[in-house]
């Protein structure tokens, strides 16, 4: 049992950022640019919240002239399925003790 | 009202033995103590509770718990909280008891896992659970 792992959930807890990502996901490999007219604030945001997704592993930049294009790292979500993972077997080990208990206990 | 639009882990097993006896198990302090973890639990609803484990990390080992529903010998439900409010999760574990042939069959849902802070889900136009969707899928294609 723990709690979160970061940086992976500070960079999710951020709504414009999983927007981000998600986009990043969908419609594959996109310059700040081409981010930036569709999210709502300003480049230098756009580029902070890449810069904390890039962090946490979750996109990966690449120069190309005078522009930087970002492509999503879905590899990086990895941990997320894996921090479900630890309550499951948790709760997997708790059964067979419990079970085990039951076996022992009286009517 | 519990919360089902979040991640849930489910574990699900059939005993060999009669619901009211599981119910035994799951309910008083001292047999859930052998099983779970060291606790003051009464299967009173309101009534608040801890669970103790080591301390890892930033985190002091204590879950937060709050009896939601308790129907013996069918269905209990409480509220499972780790760390603070605003970073920590706040889950609902719900117990389902069937009688079977040959004796119970036992569901642990700990539901609405939500990771991340209370004030940014509450605010979000791009819902938690619609994130997971789409994760879900993506974890889907790695594998």
């Amino acid at each position: 049992m723990r709690t979160n792992p970061d940086p992976l959930f500070t960079a999710l807890a951020d709504p414009t950022r999983r927007t981000l990502l998600e986009r990043l996901i969908r419609d594959g490999e996109q310059t700040v640019h081409a981010l930036t007219a569709r999210a709502g604030v300003s480049q230098p945001a756009v580029s902070k919240h890449l810069a904390v997704l890039k962090q946490a592993g979750l996109v990966r930049p690449r120069r190309h002239g005078r522009e930087t294009h970002y492509r999503a790292e879905p590899k990086g979500l990895k941990p997320l399925a894996d921090w479900m993972g630890h309550y499951t077997a948790f709760w997997e080990e708790r059964f067979d003790r419990l079970e085990n208990l039951l076996d022992r206990m009286d009517q | 009202m519990i919360e089902t639009e979040t991640r849930s882990v489910v574990v699900e097993r059939d005993l060999a033995h009669p619901p009211e006896k599981v119910w035994r198990a799951l309910t008083i302090s001292e047999l859930m103590a052998e099983w779970m973890l060291p606790n003051d639990f009464q299967p009173t609803v309101g009534q608040k509770f801890s669970l103790r484990t080591q301390p890892v990390g930033g985190w002091d080992g204590v879950v937060a718990g709050e009896v939601l529903e308790v129907e013996p010998p069918a269905r209990l439900a409480y509220r499972w909280g780790v760390g603070d409010a605003a970073t920590g999760i706040n889950t609902v574990v719900i117990w389902t008891l069937t009688a079977t042939r040959t004796g119970t069959h036992l569901r642990m849902e700990q539901t609405g896992f939500r990771p991340e802070q209370e004030r940014n889900y509450q605010g979000a136009k791009y819902g938690w659970s619609k994130f997971f969707g789409g994760l879900e899928q993506v974890l889907r294609r790695i594998d």
